[in-house]
This record gives structure tokens, C-alpha cells and sequence, in this order.
């Protein structure tokens, strides 16, 4: 797989269905399996951004073959309902969609996959043009969550149900339930069995205010807004309080303004759910990768204490910025990595 | 005001009092006399001392009538003094009422108005129908050629959606309800008329009474609704008729609705089908992948384009295209199309780049349009294990190549835009892809993309560079997703030009004999 054969790793899996293995057991134990050690591996750094893309863009070869190839016989006409697989808009990890869609697929649903990336509007306007009994959303990314809502609300807007999985709505689904999802599934089997003890439609329209309360200090927008205006002034800050920044060139200082993207979007999304575990466990994620990067523990630190006076108006984000830099102090984030300069 | 004793006997009333338990005279005893629900009342002021004429009210019904009583201290008992509270009772028991059907009609309109799609609008109303007007309800819309869809829903149970091939006149009044004129009330019919298609299988027992209406749409019929009831009065009460009136009403809006959105949306598909990027795949051992994204996010058509035309067997060229028109939206989709059927004409020419770029300026020159649009053209065949290219650039961004190594290189080729100037002048550039490296095809809204962590810059060319160096090696459709997502995670929510990718690849590992290596490579959307 990571020498980039795709023609070797169909044949890997046309042997299995020849040896016995079905396909879903083949799509789910076998292939999703790979797929999970190639997670592990690009997160360990273990192999580079152009060995994971070639790999899962192998694997997502392998599903068709396995799906529609010569080898899988003639394709079982759908006999129990229509559904649309979908990712989040945003979301460009579709293959655990895709894995989904090709199970249902083989277990006599219509499906329509839509893919990465679908814009919310598309979504809706699918719906209308297929009457689908459920939209199944996948997401793999928590700073997806406020988009996932939306599309979850606009499904239900329009009368059909909506089924969310995918890392990002937590390994119990409590986000895919704060966010109103009809019902969640842990994986594939999950929601096939979901889907077929059947998916009540929409009574009736909901009040989607209701979700999410705590929506109304407007903190989570101000975030958002604001977000170009913090990085700038975090990155100020930084540079006067870590001398060891100054020195950084172009690239350098675009890495560490990304990095603060991604710690707002975080920070975002854990005032969108009320949910400061987002955030920390973000925080905790990051900081096993800046130190692998020889990025000490202590600047992420201090980056949030700046964050922290620029927050002074906003009590639920300073309180979930004031968790993360006790989870960073906590004495797991003590741990040095060896080699690494302090 | 009655009074009562220790024992709860009646021992005492007040003229007013008087009528009222007149008509109780005849139950017998005093005790008797006394209403059962004060009798309690007054039984829990009693205690082993006595009577304490201090308690709380008490409320019920004497007769007709509904009273408060409260007690007060009197000579031999408790006095109970009593105030009619029938009026206020009516009222309320009204207003909560008024106020449930609001309720329900707020439910039941919105979520008939929810769905744009016919069928699920069937559905919905003839579900609701059954829910809240009958024990049964059909929904049957205009006959499509001798066809009706005929949406049968029983209370409680699923819905179901049927074809049937039928004769309307069967239902006395159908016929007139679908046509919606002359315009006549709902009407009940007898029951022993319904055919046989018009009882719901389930249904239990006769149908008692049976009602036709129509469903008035946006100026005409949108079908017709009949409901079914097991009990025999074929009435609605002067609430259920107007509930029904306005039911009929909202239900033919809305399939109204959905049926022009049906039609608008199908028209639109048809037009589109020829704009829409087409899905690439392997053609002749070189690898081709394309990713397309519209300016506006509910748009799927823009300015940009690409084709990509396979030589007749792979000893001749494919030809190659991606293109970007000035302007964005519909008018510049319609343009596209225009310059991709114009090659297209001109595919015979192809090997010559400059002449089809000089034939094409020519026409555009000529057609009403005012817009001019860059291109890159692309010969492609394979060799051996490797591609063979010819690159020309009309006024666009020269593709990229990335090679095995990690380089990444500029074609030397460039050129004037097409249908701007009488003449054009281009060079062209010839290039060898070994396998496994790539040559990219892409439009400016990739490097005008403007966001990034501070929000105000653009990804600009080294940005990509950058991100092709880490490509190195990568399929052509990973390629494509990722410089499509690098520049999407760039802009994030902000405005966006068009935005096109081509990938053209020699492939790292050669196919073994007899394998389909484009099985379905593209997932493909459906819509």
C-alpha cells in the first residue's frame, strides 16, 4: 500500500473474496483496518502527507473494486430504502462516508454519495430532488461541529432524518445529541442496524434555538469574528515574550499563525458544544505534536496566556482557555520528550 | 348559600339557592339533596370536635351548571356560599381548545410546506389527512398520460405510494376536484361507489362515509384528496369543515410548489448536463483527475472548464483542456459551454495548437460576447512508461509539473488571451512526465484565494509550489484534493473565484495485463 500499488492491493482483496471473506467483512475488517494504521502512522510522523493521500487514495480504489469489480459478481439491486451519505461541509475526510456508503450499498439500500466537502445548500437541495427515508452525516473533525448542525437542521427542516457519525461527534455521540441528530452510530454495522430497525421522520419543525442555549452570550460568534484580530495579537505578544519567536522567518511565523488557527477553531467550537473536553483535549493533541517538532510545551503556554487578556469579555472563553493551560501544566504535559530543546 | 350541619344534612338555603336544588327534590333524602362533590368537601372540614367552618374551596357541578363554594361559619353547620362559575368555565375550556388546534395547524401547515419534493408532499399530506381529518385519507395527484400516483395512508399505520392506472370517473366528483373546475365544494359521496383502488388495504370494516375535494394549487388543481371514515355521519362539524377547507388549501399549495420545483429543477438539470466538469478517468495508460469548485457554494457551474478528449487508440494524442472565462455564474457557464463545444468542432485540428487557438479567437471575436477567456491546451500520449506532452498557454497561468524528486517546474510556455485581440501569438512547450509525476493543470481562483490565518492574504503561487513539493509521488486525483482543500482551508468561509484542477499522470505502476484500473476510481456524485 505505502509503495503505491494500487493493482497489488486489489488483488490483496479479490484473493479474500476468493478465500471466502464477504465483502463487507472484507470493506470493514480489512480495509478500514488499513486505513486506521494509516491514520496512526501520518500521526506518529511516521510517513509524510504524500504517502497518506497515496494510500488512502489506494484504499478508496480498493473499495471500488471490491464494490463494483468483476470479482464482487453482480451487484444486489437496492430493495429497502433510499438514504444520502454525506460529509460535512468542510469535511474533507470522506472515506469513512464512503466505507459506509458502499456497506449499505451491499445491504440492499439506494444510495446517493455525495462525498466531501458538500455544501449544506446542495445537501437540501438533494433532499428535495430524491425523498431520501434518512441523511446519514459523517465528520471527522470537531471543528466541523457548527457546520454539522447546520446541516443537521437543515435536513430535519426539510422533513428527513438525520443520522451523524464520525470521530467528531465524540466516542459516545453526546455532540451528535446536542446538536439534535436523530440518532448516532459508533460504525458502519452501527448504523446499518440503526437504518434497518427503521429512522421515525420529523413530526413536526423544530425550534433549533432550543439546542444550544448557551449560544445566546454570543461568545462563539465574536470568536469567530474576531479570529484574524486575535492571531495578530497573540503573535505580537508572542514575539515580546519568547525571544526565541523573533528569530523565526516566513515560514516559520506562517506555521505558528496556523497552529493559532487551529487552536481559535478549537477554542470556537468548544464555546459552540459548552464543551471545554474539545478544547483540552485539542491542547493535549497538540502539544505531543509541537514537542515532536522540537516546539517547547512552554510557548503553547504562554501563547494561551495572551489569548486569556484578549479574552477578558468573554467569561465562558476565558474559563475554557484558563482549563486548557491547567491540562497543559497538568503533570502528563511535564514529560519531555528526549532530544527535545527546552 | 346552602348550610350544612355536622352530619353534612341540609338544613338551610337562600332564595337564590332555591332554584337550583329544586331539581334535585326528587333524590330523596336532605343528605341526598346535597351534591356529592361538596358532601366530600364539607366531610373534610369535619373533624372529631366538629365542624371548623375555615377550609378551602371546593368546585363542581350542580345540575348543568358549575359552582365554586367556599365556606364560612353559620348558626348549626357551615354555610356555603356558592358562585356560578359556568361562564368563565366555558370560556376557558374553549380558549385551551382554540388554542390546541392552533397548535396542531401550526404543526400540520409547516411541515406540509417542509418538502419540495412531490412524492414526500404526497406523503406528508395524506398522512396528516388521516391524522386529523378521517380514519383514512388518499392523495391523488393529476393523471400523468392514463397514470395516477395515489398516496394511500391509513391512521397509524406506514404510508404507501402507488402508480395505478385508472379511471377517475370511478369516484363520483374526482374527476372535477382534479381539474379543480368548475369549482365545486367538498362533497360527501356514497360509499358503496368507491372502487376498489380507493380503499386502502387495512382498512377495517365498510367505509362509513366518504368525502371528495380538491386540492386548489397555484391557479390550478393539485390534485385531489378523499377521505375515509368508518362511522357512517357523513358531517364534519363546523370546525372540521373549516379546518378541513384550509387543510385542502395548504396541502395544494404545497404539492403545487414541489411540482413546479420539479419541473424547474429538471429543466435546469437538462441545460446543465453539458456544463457540468465531466468525470475523468485512465484513458490510454496516462491518468487524468479533475476537481472543480463553483464560485458560490449552491452553484455547481462557473467560468472555469476542463475536458479532456481521448485520441482515437493510444498511438494518437489526447487533447486536453482547462479554460477560465472572465466572470463567474450562469453567463459565464453558457460561455463555457460555447468555447468547449467550439473545440470540440475543432478536435481534427488539434495537433496543431496554434491553429485552433487562432480558429477559436476568430469565433469568439465574432459572437455577441464581450468576454475573453484563457486557456491551456494539453497533447498528451504515452511512450513506453512515460507521458509525452505538448503544453500551450493562452494567457493562463503555465502548468506546473512535479516530478518524482520533489521539483516542481514551470511549462515554458505562454501566450496571449483568446477573444480579445485580432491576432494571438503563443509558444508552446514540450514536456516528459517519467512515471509517478504529474502535470498540473489549474485556474487563478486556486492562487487567488485570499484568507489565510490573518484573513487578508493570497495563496499565491509559492504557497502552491509549496504544497506540490509535498506531492511528490502522489496519484493525480490526490493531487487534485488536496491542492483543492489547501485552497479551501485557505479561504474557509470567504468569497472564492471559480476554482479548477487537472491532473495529468503517468502512472507509478504499469496495469497488469487485464486490469481495469479506472473501476470506478470516481465515486462520482449523484444529484
Amino acid at each position: 500500500m505505502l509503495e503505491g500499488s494500487e493493482y497489488d492491493a486489489v488483488d490483496v482483496v479479490r484473493t479474500g473474496l476468493g478465500a471466502g471473506w464477504d465483502e463487507e467483512g472484507l470493506l470493514l475488517d480489512v480495509v478500514a483496518a488499513v486505513q486506521e494504521k494509516i491514520g496512526v502512522e501520518w500521526a506518529a510522523d511516521r510517513i509524510t502527507v504524500a504517502q497518506e493521500h497515496a494510500a488512502t487514495s489506494i484504499n478508496e480504489r480498493v473499495i471500488a473494486a471490491l464494490a463494483h469489480g468483476p470479482a464482487a459478481g453482480r451487484p444486489v439491486p437496492p430493495y429497502r430504502g433510499r438514504v444520502t451519505v454525506t460529509c460535512v461541509d468542510g469535511e474533507w475526510h470522506a472515506f469513512p462516508a464512503r466505507l459506509v456508503a458502499e456497506v449499505l450499498r451491499l445491504r440492499g439500500w439506494q444510495v446517493d454519495y455525495l462525498g466531501a466537502q458538500t455544501p449544506t445548500p446542495h445537501l437540501v437541495a438533494h433532499q428535495h430532488h430524491t425523498n431520501s427515508d434518512a441523511v446519514l452525516l459523517s465528520g471527522s473533525i470537531p471543528t466541523h461541529l457548527p457546520a454539522a448542525h447546520a446541516a443537521i437542521t437543515a435536513c430535519q427542516a426539510v422533513g428527513v432524518p438525520v443520522l451523524a457519525g464520525g470521530r467528531a461527534f465524540g466516542a459516545d455521540g453526546r455532540f451528535a445529541r446536542a446538536l439534535g441528530a436523530d440518532a448516532w452510530a459508533p460504525d458502519a454495522r452501527g448504523a446499518a442496524a440503526v437504518l434497518e430497525a427503521g429512522l421515525p421522520r420529523h413530526p413536526a419543525v423544530r425550534q433549533v434555538v432550543d439546542d444550544l442555549p448557551h449560544l445566546a452570550d454570543q461568545e462563539y460568534t465574536r470568536v469567530v469574528q474576531s479570529r484574524s484580530r486575535l492571531i495578530r495579537q497573540v503573535l505580537a505578544g508572542l514575539e515580546n515574550r519568547v525571544p526565541a519567536t523573533r528569530g523565526y522567518n516566513d515560514a516559520q511565523r506562517e506555521r505558528t499563525a496556523e497552529d493559532l488557527v487551529h487552536i481559535l477553531d478549537f477554542l470556537a467550537t468548544a464555546l459552540y458544544m459548552d464543551d471545554a473536553e474539545v478544547f483540552t483535549g485539542f491542547l493535549e493533541w497538540t502539544s505531543q505534536v509541537l514537542a515532536a517538532r522540537g516546539v517547547p510545551v512552554h510557548t503553547l503556554v504562554t501563547g494561551l496566556d495572551i489569548l486569556a487578556e484578549q479574552l477578558h469579555d468573554f467569561p465562558r472563553g476565558l474559563r475554557l482557555v484558563r482549563e486548557g493551560v491547567a491540562c497543559l501544566r497538568g503533570p502528563a504535559a511535564d514529560a519531555v520528550v528526549p532530544g527535545t530543546p527546552v | 348559600m346552602l348550610v350544612l350541619d355536622a352530619n353534612g344534612t341540609l338544613v338551610d338555603l337562600n332564595p337564590p339557592a332555591r332554584p337550583m336544588m329544586t331539581d334535585r327534590r326528587d333524590s330523596g333524602t336532605a343528605r341526598d339533596m346535597v351534591p356529592s362533590w361538596l358532601a366530600a368537601a364539607h366531610l373534610r372540614l369535619t373533624d372529631e370536635t366538629g365542624v371548623t367552618p375555615e377550609g378551602p374551596s371546593a368546585a363542581g357541578e350542580i345540575g348543568d351548571r358549575f359552582f365554586e363554594a367556599y365556606p364560612s361559619p353559620a348558626d348549626g353547620g357551615v354555610a356555603w356560599w356558592l358562585v356560578d362559575g359556568t361562564g368563565r368555565r366555558r370560556a376557558e375550556a374553549s380558549l385551551r381548545r382554540a388554542r390546541q388546534q392552533a397548535e396542531v395547524r401550526a404543526m400540520v401547515f409547516s411541515t406540509l410546506l417542509s418538502s419540495l419534493n412531490v412524492p414526500r408532499c404526497a406523503e406528508v399530506a395524506a398522512r396528516l389527512a388521516a391524522e386529523h381529518l378521517a380514519d383514512a385519507a388518499l392523495i391523488v395527484l393529476p393523471p400523468v398520460g392514463r397514470r395516477c400516483t395515489v398516496t394511500h395512508a391509513l391512521r397509524g399505520e406506514p404510508v404507501v405510494p402507488t402508480s395505478l392506472q385508472l379511471d377517475p370517473r370511478g369516484v363520483p366528483g374526482l374527476v372535477e376536484a382534479l381539474q379543480g373546475f368548475p369549482p365545486v365544494p367538498a362533497r360527501w359521496i356514497d360509499p358503496a361507489a368507491l372502487p376498489e383502488w380507493a380503499v386502502p388495504a387495512g382498512f377495517g370494516g365498510p367505509v362509513g362515509s366518504a368525502l371528495v375535494t380538491s386540492l386548489p394549487g397555484h391557479g390550478v388543481s393539485a390534485g385531489a384528496l378523499i377521505l375515509l371514515r368508518s362511522s357512517p355521519e357523513g358531517t364534519f362539524t363546523q370546525d372540521e369543515e373549516a379546518f378541513a377547507r384550509l387543510f385542502a388549501a395548504r396541502a395544494g399549495a404545497a404539492l403545487s410548489a414541489a411540482h413546479l420545483y420539479s419541473e424547474q429543477s429538471a429543466i435546469t438539470t437538462t441545460l446543465m448536463r453539458d456544463l457540468l466538469p465531466p468525470t475523468l478517468e485512465s484513458i490510454h495508460g496516462v491518468e487524468y483527475a479533475g476537481r472543480y469548485r463553483a464560485a458560490s457554494d449552491h452553484e455547481r457551474i462557473g467560468g472555469d472548464f476542463y475536458d479532456v478528449h481521448p485520441g482515437c487508440d493510444a498511438s494518437r494524442e489526447t487533447f486536453v483542456v482547462l479554460g477560465d472565462v472572465a466572470g463567474k455564474g450562469l453567463e459565464a457557464a453558457v460561455l463555457t459551454g460555447k468555447i468547449r463545444n467550439t473545440l470540440h468542432a475543432l478536435l481534427p485540428l488539434a495537433s496543431d495548437h496554434e491553429q485552433v487557438l487562432t480558429l477559436l479567437n476568430g469565433a469568439l471575436l465574432s459572437s455577441h460576447h464581450t468576454r475573453f477567456a484563457t486557456l491551456v491546451l494539453a497533447s498528451v500520449r504515452r511512450e513506453a512508461r512515460q507521458v509525452r506532452l505538448r503544453l500551450t498557454s493562452a494567457g493562463h497561468m503555465p502548468p506546473l509539473i512535479v516530478r518524482a524528486d520533489g521539483r516542481v517546474e514551470e511549462a515554458a510556455t505562454h501566450g496571449t488571451l483568446v477573444g480579445a485581440l485580432p491576432s494571438l501569438t503563443v509558444q508552446s512547450a514540450e514536456e516528459v512526465l517519467a512515471p509517478g509525476e504529474t502535470c498540473l493543470l489549474y485556474t487563478d481562483g486556486i492562487t487567488e484565494a485570499r484568507g489565510g490565518p490573518l484573513g487578508d492574504e493570497l495563496f499565491g503561487e509559492d504557497r502552491l509550489r509549496q504544497a506540490l513539493v509535498e506531492c511528490a509521488g502522489m496519484p493525480g486525483e490526490a493531487i487534485v484534493e488536496r491542492v483543492q482543500m489547501l485552497a479551501a482551508q485557505w479561504l474557509r468561509s470567504g468569497g472564492h473565484d471559480d476554482m479548477a484542477t487537472l491532473a495529468i499522470s503517468a502512472p507509478r505502476t504499469a496495469p497488469p495485463v487485464g486490469a481495469h484500473p479506472s473501476a470506478g476510481g470516481h465515486p462520482g456524485r449523484t444529484d
